[in-house]
């Protein structure tokens, strides 16, 4: 017997033209979704896990900020190399045997992301924390990446 | 069949700020539901949680401290977290507990007594 219920998405059947006036509220409720349970985890086959990543910079640094909630520090691996900065890791299953899964979102299993640096940076000075499932890897600039004031003397 | 946690989406019908729908997942033993969800960049103080009427409702307010410098390249969203679960009768509401780790709040929905599974010896 199943005891919890796994309610599918009402936002997957659109039922026609009686109910254009929701449509705007299904639209809505759709993108705020978690993205796998519209696709029932099968996407996951395709595409594995893809955390969110933001990248900044200031004058000084290059900032990337990666979400990944429910990790061990220990299984998160960042490497830099020829100016690509990696990140991956993999997250492990919190279910102990006989344990009964009622209902899964979220995603189990390695991920790795990449991404090209706008610009040189200092590869000894990198550091990185993780903090309320945020790695935050802060990369400073290369010295002479770094945009230079330049003072002009006008005769 | 009966419905222990289910998740209730038309209570996010009236609202006026945005949220995004964070993924969970239920896990069942043998006394409780752990519900884990997922809310990467919330702490303890940006959680909201409460139970009315046997319906569950989190909240999760995200604390980032401010980059200072431009985006170049993005993904996350800004918005907070809510989901909103629909508790079977069933689940013992005054003994729900919760906590949050590295952006997962996990929550501990105890079954009543009545519906734990037991042994029952024939004499």
């Amino acid at each position: 017997m199943s005891i919890i219920r796994y309610q599918p998405p009402e936002t997957v059947a659109w039922s026609g033209l009686n109910r254009l006036s929701n449509l705007r509220d299904e639209l809505d409720t759709l993108f705020e979704m978690p993205f796998w349970s519209n696709f029932g985890g099968q996407s996951q086959l395709f595409s594995g896990w893809s955390p969110a990543l933001d990248l900044y910079q200031n004058n000084d640094n290059v900032v990337v900020r990666v979400e990944l909630p429910g990790m061990r520090k220990e299984d998160i691996e960042i490497s830099l190399q020829d100016g690509m900065l990696t990140i991956s890791g993999e997250r492990k299953s919190e279910t102990a045997e006989g344990d009964k899964a009622e209902r899964t979102e979220r995603y189990v299993g390695k991920f790795r992301r990449s991404i090209s640096l706008p610009t040189q940076v200092d590869a000894s000075k990198v550091t990185a924390t993780y903090l309320d499932g945020i790695l935050t890897v802060t990369l400073p600039k290369a010295e002479d990446a770094k945009p230079k004031q330049i003072q002009v003397n006008v005769a | 069949m009966n419905t222990l946690v289910r998740e209730n989406r038309n209570a996010s019908q009236q609202r006026s700020e945005q949220f995004v729908t964070p993924p969970a997942s239920v896990i069942e033993d043998n006394d409780a539901y752990l519900l884990n969800v997922e809310m990467p960049g919330v702490n303890k103080e940006g959680l909201e949680i409460s139970v009315e009427n046997n319906e569950l409702r989190i909240i999760g307010r995200r604390s980032l401290p401010e980059i200072n410098g431009t985006f170049f390249h993005r993904e996350s969203r800004t918005e907070n977290f809510r989901r909103v679960f629909e508790l079977d009768p069933s689940i013992d509401t005054s003994k729900i507990s919760a906590h949050i780790e590295q952006g997962i709040l996990t929550l501990r929905l105890p079954k009543a007594e009545q519906v734990k599974p037991r042994k029952i010896t024939v004499s």
